[in-house]
């Protein structure tokens, strides 16, 4: 047996025996999920148990190094533990800002001391975080930002805002991009630092969104105190981590290579589809197949040593317009029952809000019309304006 | 699934890549035009074919062929794509070798050797309507003496004008039947069709053709089997021609924009035209996914292929369009001239499009 015919099966054991049985049902939304936290409560004990024992086999996160609490699992193990999880429908024993977004920049741009100090947690869940990059005049144009970040020798000032902060409301801390220089071009003069939510003069409004839910907050700052030892990386430098955790954040959201097919979505709603829904569906059932191999052929082009850079901008748009165009076909397949807003039938309008939340994956984290500005520059070369 | 190509496939695509450019690029299908040529393709182009090994690439290595498998026949066809070429590669070392593959009988045996030298061209005789539908098949086969007697007509016999052996399918008694039959057959007409493409079918009338059992391909009653099989080949290896012929379009018109003026501009520094052209090369990597994923199952698991070359081939059939459609309108006027390649790259996606069943035809096939 090869090593990785074995890291199979002990992986395939191991889930067998640990992984609660309640932890095998689909989660049937974001909220569902184990976000964990200073605050988080347990929606049962599985959940609980789950999150432990994973969290202690470095499962987690489980491609970063031991020291900083993941597995340090190769490209191949890691795909493999996916595959067993999958097998078994186990739910993800976290969700975490901290796992997708911050992680990956602490580890390419922190230093020592910012490593072995946040990671560790947020591996065991013990941290949630959100992110602070929009404003409500920096938006596409993310580089304008304007949060005032002062040096006043023994610690950093803050005032200003940010907007579209997932989560703020529930978040322990926060990664955020501030303005400690003015005097340049707008990409330098951007720090990237960290802090905690509860220091004084930090507040969070919730924004309702059109879907009734409000995933996202305003997030003020007046005169915030940081300790100079929480900035990431150089002062001034930070659009580089900016970027870099953006890219992250692309392919993530673009990812809908686990979406269940919008076909079986349509069957289980007991619909039959009479010829005109079901080439609509058809054709999407071919995207969603073309799509999904695509990113799977990116990501095995990148393991080859090639990185993805701007091709990470053709995931997010592709991806997040398909899952637009996957929603509106459900909503046509659903007809009247898919417009109850508040009813035990429809599950509180749950097909109708997850239609409406769909607008918004071709905004956040950079619009279509971003991602094709960056594929239309940097891959097809075509002259700025 | 290969999503990545192997370095034999990456070598395969490299000497392929620069044969078509260098021995049949867009010019010669110019030159065969203009000249009216009787053939409709370079006999030298085909023989040289031949020589490289592109004619046999599917007919096993007994047979005198090389046996590279489909990615392989698709990996020519995408550079032949790119250059417009015009050959029998289709009709003949796709279509022909693997419905011979298929019946694998004596017959089979004998044929599969002169395909691979390139000495015989075959056309594959299905489709009778307006559009392709192997499933209405109305040419009959009545049993006569000891053989058949074929009666009916056909359409779209890609190369059928100047082919040696015509493969048709016809009904008998027993169900659909595939017959070889000499072109120079006592009762069968063939009228050459020049297409929009500037390359050439026929539409044949079958009138008492006597045909006897030597002419039966595989078995009497058995031909669907082996029908679908060749169809698919076709069709998968047809979008990679599509798949070609798209990315050049492309990126002639990424040149193309980067390069004309206007309000004293590159037109390229325009958003709008950015934009539609940042949207479909998303679109063509996916078709490039679509298309060797198809090739590969047809590679590893042929039995299971079916639906992934119907989407593969559905694809292609929007994303050609599109592709051939932009690049008409972002030359503008320049390219609506005969004097510009984008018209016959509009030409070619048009008729490969139809060929072997449009997207409208392969989302109805899936759904079935």
């Amino acid at each position: 047996m090869s090593d990785l015919e074995q890291f199979r099966a002990e992986t395939r054991a191991w889930l067998e025996a640990n992984c609660p049985p309640e932890m095998r049902t689909p989660m049937k939304r974001e909220t569902d999920g184990c976000w964990g936290g200073r605050n988080w409560v347990f929606k049962s004990e599985a959940q609980k148990l789950w999150l432990e024992r994973m969290a202690a086999k470095g499962w987690t996160a489980p491609s970063w190094p031991k020291q900083y609490g993941g597995a340090g699992l190769s490209r191949a193990e890691d795909k493999i533990l996916k595959q067993e999880m999958k097998r078994i429908n186990a739910r993800p024993p976290l969700l975490s800002f901290g796992i997708w977004m911050l992680g990956p920049a602490l580890l390419k741009f922190g230093s020592e001391e910012q490593k072995m100090r946040y990671l560790p947690e947020i591996c065991r869940g013990e941290i949630r975080w959100c992110q602070g990059y929009s404003e409500p005049n920096a938006g596409s144009d993310l580089a304008s930002l304007a949060t005032k970040c002062e040096d006043k020798g023994k610690y950093f000032l803050v005032n200003g805002s940010k907007i579209w902060t997932s989560y703020a409301d529930e978040a322990d801390w926060i990664f955020c991009l501030v303005r400690t220089d003015n005097s340049g071009k707008k990409h330098h003069g951007i720090s990237f630092i960290l802090f905690d939510m509860e220091t004084p003069g930090v507040s969070t409004k919730p924004i309702k969104l059109i879907s009734g839910r409000s995933p996202f907050c305003e997030t003020f700052f007046k005169d915030v105190k940081v300790p100079k030892e929480n900035l990431v990386g150089e002062r001034d430098k930070g659009w580089s981590i900016a970027k870099y955790l953006l890219t992250h954040e692309r392919e993530m959201i673009g990812d809908s290579g686990n979406l269940k097919p919008v076909a079986q979505m349509v069957a289980e709603m007991g619909v039959t589809p009479d010829a005109t829904l079901q080439a609509k569906i058809t054709q999407l059932t071919i995207d969603e197949w073309a799509f999904s191999q695509t990113m799977s052929r990116m990501l095995a082009e990148a393991k080859a040593g090639a990185s993805l850079g701007a091709k990470s901008s053709m995931l997010k748009y592709y991806g997040t317009e398909l899952n637009k165009r996957r929603y509106e076909v459900m909503m046509d397949a659903a007809g009247y029952d898919g417009l109850e807003w508040e009813s035990e039938r429809s599950n509180d309008g749950d097909l109708a809000r997850l239609w409406l939340r769909t607008k918004g994956n071709s905004i956040e984290g950079g619009t279509s019309e971003v991602q094709l500005n960056i594929i239309a520059k940097h891959i097809l070369e075509l002259p700025g304006t | 699934m290969g999503l990545l190509l192997t370095d034999d496939e990456k070598m395969l695509k490299e000497s392929a890549e620069g044969f078509f450019a260098d021995k049949a690029p867009v010019s010669q299908l110019r030159a065969l035009r203009d000249d009216r040529d009787a053939t409709g393709y370079s006999k030298q182009l085909w023989a040289d074919m031949a020589e490289m090994g592109f004619a046999g690439v599917l007919v096993s290595e007994e047979q005198g062929g090389f046996d590279m498998g489909f990615m392989a026949a698709g990996l020519i066809a995408e550079q032949m794509g790119r250059n417009l070429t015009a050959s029998p590669f289709l009709s003949t070392s796709v279509l022909a070798a693997t419905a011979l593959k298929s019946a694998g009988d004596e017959k089979a045996g004998k044929l599969l050797p002169e395909l691979v030298s390139g000495k015989t061209v075959m056309a594959l005789a299905v489709d009778e309507g307006r559009k392709h539908n192997p499933d209405a098949i109305e040419m009959t086969a009545s049993p006569s003496g000891n053989g058949f007697k074929l009666n009916g007509k056909k359409a779209m016999v890609v190369d059928g004008h100047m082919a040696d052996q015509i493969i048709v399918a016809a009904q008998t008694e027993d169900g659909l039947t595939l017959f070889v039959v000499p072109a120079d057959a006592q009762g069968l007409n063939a009228e050459r069709t020049i297409m929009v493409d500037s390359r050439n079918a026929a539409r044949m009338v079958f009138e008492d053709v006597e045909v006897t059992g030597e002419h039966v391909l595989g078995e009497v009653g058995k031909g669907d089997e082996v029908l679908n099989t060749v169809l698919n080949a076709g069709r998968a290896v047809l979008a990679a021609e599509m798949l070609g012929a798209s990315a050049q379009v492309f990126e002639a018109t990424n040149e193309y924009l980067k390069e004309r003026k206007q309000f004293g501009k590159i037109i390229g520094e325009f958003q709008a035209l950015q934009h539609r052209m940042a949207h479909l090369y998303c679109e063509l990597e996916l078709a490039r996914t679509a298309v060797y994923a198809a090739l590969t199952v047809l590679d590893d698991n042929p039995k299971s292929a079916a639906p992934f070359v119907s989407m593969a081939k559905a694809k292609l059939g929007s994303v050609a369009k599109l592709a051939a459609l932009e690049a008409v309108q972002l030359h503008g006027g320049m390219g609506m001239t005969d004097e510009l390649d984008i018209g016959l790259y509009l030409k070619r996606i048009r008729v490969a499009q139809e060929l072997l069943g449009d997207a409208d035809y392969h989302i109805t096939k899936i759904t079935n």
